[in-house]
């Protein structure tokens, strides 16, 4: 049975099957998304402990955050943790994926799926008891191995001694930068994908020319994997201003030692739901999304020149 | 170079996995082994009892079976929401799909942080007593996460329109089609998403944080956090122990089903 509608017709029920497809995500934006958005920029200019109404406060909260040292503190904790994890972890996935993608390693299948085990408890409480422990200064098996290597009795008696680690205040973010990197697996594989769609008649080409592998690496692999490293980047750098989980953990919740690790959404979360000030969390919560909003920018006006596109103008939403 | 490249893996790996092993090794070890140094690489013997003291020392069954309700509820709300919801995006035509679609994609940009005081401040208003429950965290995992409407629109935009073409001549109504067409179609990219959903929310910690206080409704991830005992601190082989047994369901899930996890993975980053 079939019914002839006209053109019209037929456009309008399905433009209304649309609609009834995409309500859920309508709900959504307006309950959990938009609302909550606007929400939260209207309460930034109130004092609010949800037990008693919002009260107007204007530009305090803002003001206030300006002249907080603890506020400038996490913003270096968190910067510099990004400044060293997100460099770090994408040289180091992309030497590894580079060794995956070499011709003739065997077991490619069970390295891929070996190197990736970290990276899916990557940031959970159990991974940040592991460190906790594996970088206990007295007890812990990292410090056993340094001394072990180049302690004063060690292989290559330098007579050095490992840090202190999460408990002293120089050393903290580096260990979370440990930490961080030790789920380098997942960035792996889409580097190994990246790698794997490069055209191998470029490389072709490049021998040719008499390229060695150095220079193949430079004008032929980088160009090609450039939108995989922009997007690894900007995805990676986002992640990691919003890293809470480890810092909780492996400082009680607290933000110790010297508030050497009150990273920026341990903060946040601290005046929220510790202190009640709602208001002033909220501040802090737009701040964080206008240096991302800022910083993504950047690294896509940097990455204009940089980044490679095959087929300029197509549709690439980034 | 492939048997350089292969020795450095290989050196990577055991690298990469030590942590692994060491976490077993110490959740095997009796209290007074476990601080030892220099450190027995393997256990004198293997005190399995320690799991059994570790996981009864705090209430894990339950802690267990609250992650299941968790996770598996939002698991079946997103595989279900995000393919109903991106089956519109790829396939049915309306004015002013591609503005709604970029919208969805602009939801990506705003921080979690953003939303969830406002978001927590209507569950703690709203009729009914939501809070130190898992609602939640569950009743928005119904209503479609931007990331895998995206990823599930890229997977149906490639099925054959012939599909629906021929299902609408014989009648069938396009639910008809997202139901009995398009979802058998797409196991492989369901598969994806419903397993990166499970391991993400069977490890996510702040959620609930924030939502549940009551000891007998915690999930695995703050039971292990509460762990830590006022009177000086858990003993290391206790923590590895309970640590180990919260990661395992994650690694034999990965384990079981790791080809569609890693296509999701690829598909996602690649094609982002």
């Amino acid at each position: 049975m079939i019914s002839i509608l006209p053109r019209q017709k037929m456009a309008r029920n399905e433009a209304l099957w649309f609609w009834l497809f995409i309500s859920p995500w309508i709900v959504g934006l307006i309950l959990f998304r938009g609302g909550p958005i606007l929400a939260s920029l209207a309460l930034s200019f109130t004092e609010y402990n949800v037990a008693d109404p919002p009260n107007p406060v204007g530009f305090e909260n803002y003001a206030r955050l300006l002249q907080d040292d603890i506020f400038y503190k996490s913003l270096k904790v968190s910067g510099l943790y990004t400044l060293m994890a997100v460099p770090l972890g994408i040289v180091v996935s992309l030497l590894m994926a580079m060794l995956l993608n070499q011709k003739g390693v065997p077991f490619l299948g069970v390295f891929r799926t070996l190197y990736y085990i970290p990276a899916l408890v990557a940031g959970s409480v159990a991974v940040a008891l592991l460190f906790q422990w594996l970088l206990n200064p007295s007890f812990g098996i990292i410090n056993f191995l340094i001394s072990r290597f180049v302690g004063e009795e060690g292989l290559i008696p330098l007579g050095l001694s490992g840090p202190r680690w999460f408990f002293d205040p120089n050393w903290v973010v580096p260990s979370f930068v440990l930490m961080s990197l030790w789920g380098f697996g997942g960035s792996m594989l889409i580097y190994l994908a990246g790698l794997q769609g490069v055209p191998t008649a470029l490389y072709e080409a490049a021998r040719i020319d008499g390229a060695g592998a150095f220079r193949r690496f430079r004008n032929v692999t980088l160009p090609m994997i450039s939108p995989v490293i922009l997007f690894t980047f900007i995805t990676g750098m986002i992640g990691s201003f919003q890293i809470f989980t480890p810092a909780y953990i492996v400082s009680g919740g607290v933000g110790g030692p010297a508030y050497a690790s009150m990273f920026y959404v341990l903060y946040l979360y601290l005046n929220a739901f510790r202190r009640y000030r709602f208001g002033f969390a909220s501040t802090q919560a737009w701040f964080l999304f206008i240096i991302i909003l800022i910083l993504t920018i950047i690294a896509l006006r940097a990455s204009r020149s940089a980044v490679y596109y095959e087929s300029p103008g197509d549709d690439k939403m980034i | 170079m492939a048997g350089i490249a292969t020795a450095i893996l290989v050196l990577g790996l055991t690298v990469v996995l030590f942590p692994l092993f060491w976490m077993l090794s110490t959740s095997l070890k009796g209290e007074i082994e476990a601080l030892k140094i220099p450190p027995n690489w393997i256990p004198k013997s293997f005190q399995w009892v320690n799991y059994r003291d570790a996981l009864t020392h705090n209430p894990f069954g339950t802690y267990f079976r609250n992650t299941f309700y968790f996770a598996g509820m939002v698991v079946i709300g997103e595989v279900l929401s995000n393919s109903f919801i991106a089956y519109g995006f790829a396939r049915l035509r309306a004015p002013g799909r591609n503005v709604l679609f970029i919208m969805v994609l602009a939801t990506l940009m705003v921080p979690a942080e953003v939303t969830i005081i406002p978001t927590y401040v209507l569950f703690a208003n709203i009729p009914g007593q939501w809070l130190n429950t898992y609602n939640p965290l569950i009743v928005p995992a119904w209503l479609g996460s931007a990331y895998l409407i995206f990823l599930l629109r890229q997977f149906y935009l490639g099925i054959p329109y012939e599909y629906d073409e021929s299902a609408r001549l014989e009648g069938a109504s396009r639910f008809g089609i997202w139901w009995r067409i398009i979802l058998p179609l797409s196991k492989p990219a369901l598969g994806a998403v419903a397993i990166m959903s499970f391991i993400f929310h069977w490890n996510t910690f702040q959620g609930p944080l924030i939502y549940i206080n009551d000891n007998a409704k915690f999930p695995v991830s703050l039971g292990l956090s509460m762990f830590r005992t006022p009177f000086g601190g858990t003993p290391q082989h206790w923590y590895m122990a309970a640590s180990l047994a919260v990661i395992a369901p994650c690694i034999v899930v990965f384990f079981i089903a790791q080809r569609y996890f890693i296509q999701g993975i690829v598909v996602s980053g690649v094609k982002g």
